[in-house]
């Protein structure tokens, strides 16, 4: 599903060169949980923006579901995003004027969509997560779990191939946490690709596979035991 | 590109924060009513003074003799001379297309003596000797009675058709005035009619007015102004342009009386034709005004949307960064960056234009309306076109483009990686 090879990426810092990644082998297949784990600043969010084809490698390939990623136009690369990738992000990045259910449907909007299949695929996605009852409602009014749920939803509804998740407890206490975890466990139960980034050792626990990261290479990749999330819930 | 969805979220992100959004659409709003009130007072100005104009032939003149300046075929010059009737006919024969050539003669008038008597009134009043057509060019209102005819020419019948003004100088409020006489500088006319001149302005219309109207055989046998011609009028035909006319009549005239063709003192004239053009050019340059004035208030209010648009694109940077992570192509952030803008510029444009117009509307109610203005109205039903107002939305739906654009291009420039770092 995801094929990367001997990637680079730096940063101009001022007058230096703030090499990030250098050089990154990874492959994922489809169906698998991976947990990227390592130290603040090791370059998790780096990787994950380039799979995520928001940013762009300086050396390397990338390859996602036997589509290379290479020199894309902005709008190809829009389209590629809205296909095959869902984001979930630490701070959830709902938009704040817009209901649970049309945060939901913003994907599909982009994807040209009908109102109304937008609105029965948006409402479909909000029950998997268990919001159907808060469809109406602004991210204002729910709780930091349930805001975190909807942008699963999102993330979700437009059918990607993988999902790409940023420290997506973050921002939440343990017990939310791992509620949310175990969203996750049951999306990659039914299939779903799904990409972890967190510096956390329990949450890496619930995945499936860690992968650590170090001054800007792999130094670990092992599968591992699955934890179960709704046993610590 | 403009379906129903496109235009909630443009309706969202615009009611997300009204209260400033309602202060951006202000400036564009004054912009836009302030243009569309320049345009109309030009118009009422305009409307007004063509009022002025109404009736009159514009494509007239009035020429009357004046002292000869150059000496021609042993002639000096200083000299002075008099129209005759003969020039009349001659300036008929002589020069195609015109309608009218007219010969009048005058007595008293602008602060003259007493001339006119009936029984203990007396009056001071312009006395014309006309003939019948004068009515086509200088046109008024018989109230009562007739004006001047043929038969009165040709049998110079002593009669008279009086203005409103001296029926009131020498007449008491109810008093028939058909058939009882005045006496003109001594000689009795008969009253006939009355008219009421529906033109001219100011002292212009009280003067009007007081005019009386005689026969102009008449008037020569009355005060024994024989074949002399005090004035002429002359009309062009529709198709004719008097200014174009004026120098062949002059030179009939001159050849006539031994004038140098190049003597441009002799013959004096007023082309009303070239007031008029005076006038309207007047006008051209009062709407060009209006529009660069109002142009550039509405450019003010559109800088105001500009740069909040800039605050907003900026503001939402995150968001911007979400969308595109969602899928949203530049084409589809851009567009909704100048959609927004358009919308708010055309929306407060359109609320501009609806005050202005309500306002109008208030004033045109208040104003006289044309039918019952009196001469002395300089303003009258002060309105815009429909093609002003198609007009002013084409320059709000570019300006709407103009004042998105630097923000639509400043949303999509910074890289969605970059954007959703944003905090
Ligand atoms: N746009 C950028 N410009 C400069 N330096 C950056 C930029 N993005 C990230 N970095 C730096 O790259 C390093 C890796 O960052 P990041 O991938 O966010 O780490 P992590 O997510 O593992 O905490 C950090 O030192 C960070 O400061
Ligand atoms: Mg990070």
């Amino acid at each position: 599903m995801i094929d990367i090879k001997d990637l680079h990426k730096s940063y101009q810092v001022g007058k230096n060169k703030l090499h990030v990644l250098k050089g990154i082998n990874f492959h994922v297949e489809e169906g698998e949980l991976v947990a990227i784990m390592g130290s603040s600043g090791s370059g998790k969010s780096t990787l994950l923006n380039i799979l995520g084809i928001l940013d762009e490698a300086d050396e390397g390939s990338y390859h996602l579901d036997g589509t290379e990623i290479k020199n894309l136009t902005e709008k190809t690369a829009a389209r590629y995003r809205n296909k095959f990738l869902g984001f979930i992000f630490q701070s959830f990045n709902l938009i704040n004027y817009k209901s649970a259910l049309d945060n939901v449907a913003l994907p599909l909007f982009y994807q040209g969509m009908s109102g109304k299949e937008r609105t029965a695929r948006a409402n479909d996605y909000l029950e998997r997560v268990g919001l159907s009852d808060w469809a109406t409602h602004l991210p204002n009014e729910l709780s930091g779990g349930q805001k975190q749920r909807v942008a699963i939803a999102r993330a979700m509804a437009s059918h990607p191939k993988v999902l790409l998740a940023d420290e997506l407890t973050g921002a939440l206490d343990s017990q939310t946490s791992y509620e949310i975890m175990d969203l996750i466990q049951k999306i990659n139960d039914e299939g779903k690709t799904i990409l972890v980034v967190t510096h956390e050792p329990d949450i890496a626990q619930m995945t499936k596979r860690i992968v650590n990261l170090k001054d800007g290479i792999i130094i670990d990749d092992k599968k591992i035991e699955q934890q179960k999330a709704l046993a610590n819930v | 590109m403009f379906n129903k969805d496109k235009w909630s979220e443009i309706l969202e992100s615009l009611t997300a924060n009204p209260f400033r959004t309602v202060l951006t659409a202000f400036g564009v709003f004054w912009g836009i009513f302030i243009l569309v009130l320049l345009l109309a007072a030009g118009n009422g100005l305009e409307n007004g003074v063509r009022q002025g104009f109404s009736g009159i032939a514009t494509n007239s003149m009035f020429m009357w003799s004046q002292t000869i300046s150059k000496p021609y075929k042993g002639l000096p010059k200083g000299r002075r001379y008099n129209f005759e009737t003969e020039d009349v006919q001659a300036v008929k024969d002589n020069v195609d297309g015109l309608k009218y050539v007219l010969p009048r003669n005058r007595l008293g008038g602008w602060g003259g003596a007493n001339n006119v008597v009936r029984g203990l009134q007396t009056g001071a009043y312009t006395v014309n000797g006309d003939y019948p057509d004068i009515i086509n060019q200088e046109p008024m209102d018989i109230l009562e009675g007739r004006f001047i005819n043929q038969n009165d020419i040709e049998e110079r019948r002593k009669v008279a058709v009086i203005g409103k003004g001296v029926r009131d100088g020498l007449y008491k409020i109810n008093e028939d005035i058909i058939g009882t006489y005045i006496k003109i500088q001594g000689v009795n006319f008969m009253v006939v009619g009355m008219y009421k001149k529906k033109s001219g302005m100011g002292r212009d219309a009280q003067e009007a007015q007081n005019t009386i109207f005689v026969p102009f055989t008449a008037f020569s046998q009355a005060f024994n102004t024989g074949d002399r011609v005090g004035w002429m009028a002359v009309t062009a035909k529709d198709g004719y342009s008097i200014t174009n006319l004026k120098s062949e009549v002059f030179s009939v005239i001159k050849k006539r009386h031994k004038i140098s063709p190049e003597d441009d003192r002799a013959i004096g004239n007023f082309d009303l034709y070239e007031q008029f053009k005076k006038i309207s050019g007047l006008f051209t340059a009062l709407n060009i005004v209006a529009y660069f004035v109002g142009i550039l208030v509405l450019l003010s209010g559109v800088i105001g949307i500009s740069n909040i648009m800039l605050i907003t694109v900026k503001e939402r940077t995150k968001e911007i960064g979400v969308r595109r992570a969602l899928g949203a192509t530049p084409w589809q952030i851009r567009g909704q960056v100048l959609l927004e803008s358009i919308v708010l510029t055309l929306v407060s444009g359109m609320a501009g234009i609806a005050f202005a117009s309500g306002l109008l509307a208030i004033v045109n109610s208040i104003l006289p309306s044309a039918s019952e203005a009196d001469a002395e109205v300089m303003f009258l039903n002060p309105s815009v076109e429909l093609s002003v107002i198609v007009t002013a939305m084409f320059i709000l739906l570019f300006s709407g483009l103009l004042a998105g654009f630097i923000p639509a291009q400043n949303a999509i420039r910074i890289k969605p990686v970059d954007a959703l770092r944003t905090e």
